[in-house]
């Protein structure tokens, strides 16, 4: 097993926190993880991207060229990562704010309208992990149990009150999720 | 109970720095190594093992006050990065002359310059080639995973004090700002006075009782012939560690016909380079330097003679691959590939590479 998936958007949007959940609960399952953010002067307003490696072996590189999943959820990312993901490969967006859709024929391409959903529940700060709960579900690379693990883990003791809306809302992105036609 | 964590590389520095019993750390902040004195703050080592941590005016500081610590028999370090270390160079060579152990960690970023703050291997030169002015070495360790950056604070100090010469971690960004699962080590005490006093005793600055001459911790010598004595004393030092201290990692290289040398995250890289020239069945190893200083010139050598050709894979312009060519000697083609100023190559990059300028 060995899943190399990026996640990209606006800092902001919960990109990193994301990718640390992922990693927190690959830990969880007892596999290898690299988690690698992009840093500096492009995550003050700008785009945000984290690559994450989760391996039943030892990762070798943590700098990944072709992604076996890309989770995009600005116009920015789509124009920079949609080539990049692996033919066969998993393309996730949020079609809020996209306006070049993405094009790609030899890549499954799902949607998740987290953005409306996360508003009409009146709680932006869900929006990332309604996202996370679409992407296991088309790709249940870690078990739910140890995703809702990782996540306590990746908190500090002062945020676990969210847990629930939390583990809520990765189960909502799970329904939330459509294979683009 | 093995304590498994997910961390970043520079977390795990200042977590390994307070395990292994440091008595102080001193620095100044600057991308990408920040989160060190971050995680110190937060940890607050002083009220627990009693650990010194001070944010100084600047990196001159800094060094300066590693210098003090070392000469009193402290266990101390500093970390920084690229420009921050060359503020830091004046400090090194002194500490170098006044043989002192100190650790130094450089998690480095692209130059010349301020030059940017993504991660590089562009001060490789400057930590292997003295670091600063007078005929010095420091010891250099080169990590490639956030475990390395935990067991290479335990080992530099172990060096740093078998030797009294400052040691360097060479780092970078990539390995600095990653987070991957870590093993720490148990808490470690500081060291007692009379520990200090066993360990140091015949040369740092402790107090001095009415049995013997005072200390005298200084890198000024007056006379010509006296400072040249103490040069011929440094040379055989760095004799020793040439000698023992070589340390290197091969990964399938007992059949390679092409080998490729890389340090720190660079070798990650190309590890998954090897793969991929693998299952396309070309036989490719990789050594991978663990000390850059000393450098594994003769381990290189012994597998150059059996290989086609070598490429070395850094994040610069060509720096380490000037001791690779010395290691063969003409014996087979080696050639550099890199990419600077802080953009990092893929392992598809690298084995692009590797094919057009190697394999051919």
């Amino acid at each position: 097993m060995k899943e190399e998936l990026i996640i990209a958007g606006f800092g902001g949007q919960g990109v990193l926190s994301t990718g640390k959940i992922l990693a927190y609960s690959g830990v969880m399952q007892d596999y290898e993880v690299s988690w690698l953010p992009s840093y500096g002067p492009e995550m003050r307003g700008g785009t945000a991207n984290v690559t994450v490696v989760i391996s039943d072996k030892p990762v070798s590189s943590p700098i990944v060229h072709e992604f076996d999943t890309a989770i995009i959820l600005n116009q920015q990312s789509m124009d920079k990562f949609e080539s990049q993901v692996k033919p066969g490969g998993i393309l996730i967006y949020d079609t809020n704010g996209i306006t070049h859709h993405p094009t790609r024929t030899d890549i499954k391409i799902y949607t998740i309208d987290a953005t409306a959903e996360a508003a009409r529940r009146g709680n932006a700060r869900i929006f990332n992990t309604l996202i996370l709960g679409g992407y296991l579900k088309v790709k249940p690379v870690v078990t739910l149990e140890n995703v809702f693990a990782g996540l306590k883990k990746s908190l500090p003791e002062r945020a676990w009150k969210t847990l629930p809306e939390n583990e809520a809302a990765i189960r909502a992105g799970m329904e939330l999720i459509r294979e683009k036609n | 109970m093995k304590e498994i964590k997910l961390m970043k590389g520079n977390e795990v520095i200042a977590e390994a720095a307070i395990r292994c019993g440091a008595d102080g750390y001193f620095g100044y902040p600057i991308t990408p190594q920040s989160e060190v004195m971050e995680t110190l703050m937060e940890r607050k080592p002083w009220e627990t093992t009693g650990m010194v941590v001070v944010q100084a005016e600047s990196e001159i500081a800094s060094i300066n006050m590693v210098y003090g610590g070392a000469a009193c028999g402290k266990r101390v370090l500093t970390s920084s990065s690229s420009p921050g270390i060359s503020l830091m160079s004046e400090g090194i060579s002194y500490i170098a002359g006044a043989e002192l152990p100190c650790v130094i960690v450089n998690v480095s970023r692209g130059g010349p310059g301020l030059g940017t703050i993504q991660p590089s291997q562009s001060d490789y030169f400057q930590a292997t080639k003295g670091g600063a002015h007078g005929d010095f070495k420091l010891i250099v360790l080169a990590p490639n995973s956030v475990q390395e950056m935990h067991d290479f604070v335990f080992e530099a100090f172990d060096l740093a004090f078998k030797y009294r010469n400052p040691v360097m971690i060479l780092s970078d960004g990539v390995i600095g700002q990653m987070m991957e699962k870590v093993v720490l080590a148990p808490q470690r005490p500081r060291r007692t006075p009379e520990e200090i006093r066993k360990e140091c005793g015949d040369w740092a600055l402790i107090g001095k009782g009415a049995d013997r001459s005072r200390h005298v911790i200084t890198s000024l010598e007056l006379d010509p012939y006296r400072q040249e004595k103490f040069n011929e004393k440094l040379i055989e030092k760095y004799k020793k560690v040439e000698a023992n201290e070589v340390r290197y990692e091969t990964i399938m290289t007992d059949d390679a016909d092409y080998l490729i040398v890389a340090f720190g995250s660079s070798a990650r890289i190309c590890m998954r380079t090897v793969e991929m020239a693998r299952t396309e069945g070309y036989k490719v190893g990789l050594l991978r330097p663990i000390t850059l200083y000393p450098f594994p010139y003769k381990q290189i050598a012994e597998i150059a003679a059996h290989t086609k050709g070598i490429l070395t894979a850094e994040l610069n312009a060509g720096q380490m691959v000037e001791d690779v060519r010395l290691a063969v000697n003409g014996a087979v083609p080696v050639a550099h590939f890199g990419r600077t100023g802080g953009a990092v190559f893929s392992p598809d990059e690298a084995y692009e590479a590797l094919k057009s300028k190697i394999i051919k």
